[in-house]
């Protein structure tokens, strides 16, 4: 299977699959990654999403969407869930959910917010928090593909705590010298913290390496406000708004 | 629900009291906050500069400027609202000019054409069929709540149909062109339904 075969193909319903739950790894205290086994998966891009389907023992459903956080290369399907605090859907995925456990799924969803080696570089990848999820995608397919397209991630996470994939993106940034992964803690630094401090602003934005002067193509992935935030900066730096793509995580994401 | 769902035990006590099946579509969710998705930054429009147009085959047949079109016929509606990402938020209330009013201010009578693709700041399209824009199915909307509608969510202002998927209601909309024939817009063309009907769950190509 090639990447290109798998994009959006019209005229063909979705259908629902059944997932079984094959490993869940504790990202943060918050986050978990399911690792999924999913019977006849066609494939996807990265940045693309599915929605999911529970259903409780007395029938009743509820859908929410989730952003793939594994390359098409892989052979499980990764999603990466943060529980959200009065959710519904969320806390009984992060809390309850076991391996070997079952449920509906369908996807990919969405053409837009993908890149693939096929679109090359320079990727600015700019996230938030759980925004991180698709953007992972996006990387774990550019380091399975061994691609040297000139790479920036500046992810913003509240604690050292909180950064999803932390180990896994040192190790990628230390084995490749075209990447750069630049975290600032907005909320707590532990002690001799030398990276950034607070939200992102124009400066970091506009701290890009040589490299990526040239054009990038930029995926900005957080919350609502974070999106807005960092997308209206990128305006007013200059780059091309056609050339920046977001997915905004709403709150009521649950 | 198939004999063959996977049942998720202990998972379900959540939300379900507050979902009326009469008011919110299949697979939806009741929301009182206003998610904000679109594909890219917010455009910053100046109301100077903002004109809002019909156009025909090569030509515009009607153009108004912020103050003309704040002097055509103002309609208020309340409405659900439903997006295809499954949050449905009930009871908002809009205010701005219907499908119908702008017709009559362009001298249009009948609409000739069979759909409209929605034009929009940021280069985001939209198709609807002119069906469910006419009588008072559609509005172009530059009030929410009694307040200017806020960039985020599509200010100055945005195309309303509340009986489609949301992703039809555009934002930033600046123009609506007749289509003699059926046309995709921006998510339809990535694998969102054509139509998308909330009510029969019309969310991607092929449902």
């Amino acid at each position: 299977m090639t990447v290109t075969e798998t994009a959006t193909t019209l005229g063909r319903r979705i259908e629902w699959q059944v997932a079984e739950v094959n490993e869940i790894v504790i990202e943060t205290p918050r986050v978990k990654s399911l690792l999924l086994r999913v019977t006849g998966w066609q494939g996807h891009l990265p940045g693309q999403h599915v929605d999911i389907r529970l259903t409780a023992e007395d029938g009743y459903q509820a859908q929410r969407s989730y952003s793939i956080a594994s390359p098409p290369e892989n052979d499980l399907l990764i999603l990466t869930v943060e529980r959200v605090a009065g959710g519904e859907v969320s806390p009984y995925l992060v809390d309850e959910l076991r391996a070997g456990d079952r449920f509906q799924l369908r996807g990919p969803v969405g053409g837009y917010f993908v890149w693939t080696v096929a679109t090359r570089g320079p990727l600015y990848l700019i996230a938030g928090g759980s925004g991180i999820v698709p953007l992972m995608a996006m990387l774990r397919h550019r380091e399975r593909r061994k691609l040297a397209v000139p790479t920036l991630l500046l992810y913003s996470s509240r604690s050292l705590e909180d950064v999803i994939y932390r180990e896994e993106l040192n190790v990628m940034a230390q084995h490749d010298p075209n990447l750069d992964v630049v975290h600032t803690l907005t909320r707590n630094q532990p002690a001799g913290w030398v990276g950034h401090r607070g939200r992102i602003d124009k400066e970091m934005l506009a701290l890009t390496p040589p490299a990526l002067a040239n054009k990038p193509h930029i995926f900005v992935c957080g919350s609502t406000p974070f999106v807005e935030h960092v997308s209206n900066l990128l305006v007013e730096l200059g780059h091309d708004a056609l050339a920046i793509k977001t997915e905004r995580f709403g709150p009521t994401g649950g | 629900m198939n004999d063959d769902t996977p049942i998720s035990r202990g998972f379900g006590s959540g939300r379900r009291a507050q979902t009326p099946k009469d008011r919110v579509p299949p697979g939806q969710y009741v929301t009182p906050d206003f998610p904000v998705l679109s594909a890219g930054p917010t455009p910053q429009i100046k109301f100077e500069d903002w004109t809002f147009a019909l156009q025909r085959g090569g030509s515009l047949i009607g153009k108004w400027s912020w103050e003309e079109f704040e002097a055509l016929p103002q309609t208020t509606i309340k409405t659900d609202i439903h997006c295809v990402t499954k949050w449905s938020k009930l009871d908002t209330v809009w205010r701005g000019v219907t499908f119908d009013d702008l017709l009559k201010a362009a001298g249009v009578g009948e609409p000739t054409a069979a759909y409209i693709m929605a034009h929009c700041d940021g280069g985001y399209t939209t198709n609807v069929p002119v069906a469910d824009l006419i009588g008072g199915k559609g509005v172009v909307a530059t009030r929410y709540d009694d307040l200017p509608i806020l960039p985020a969510h599509g200010g100055p202002a945005r195309l309303l149909v509340p009986h489609l998927y949301f992703w039809k209601s555009a934002k930033w909309v600046r123009r609506l062109r007749f289509m003699e024939h059926d046309e995709r817009g921006f998510w339809e063309r990535f694998g969102y339904h054509n139509y998308g009907d909330p009510w029969k769950e019309q969310r991607y190509d092929g449902d």
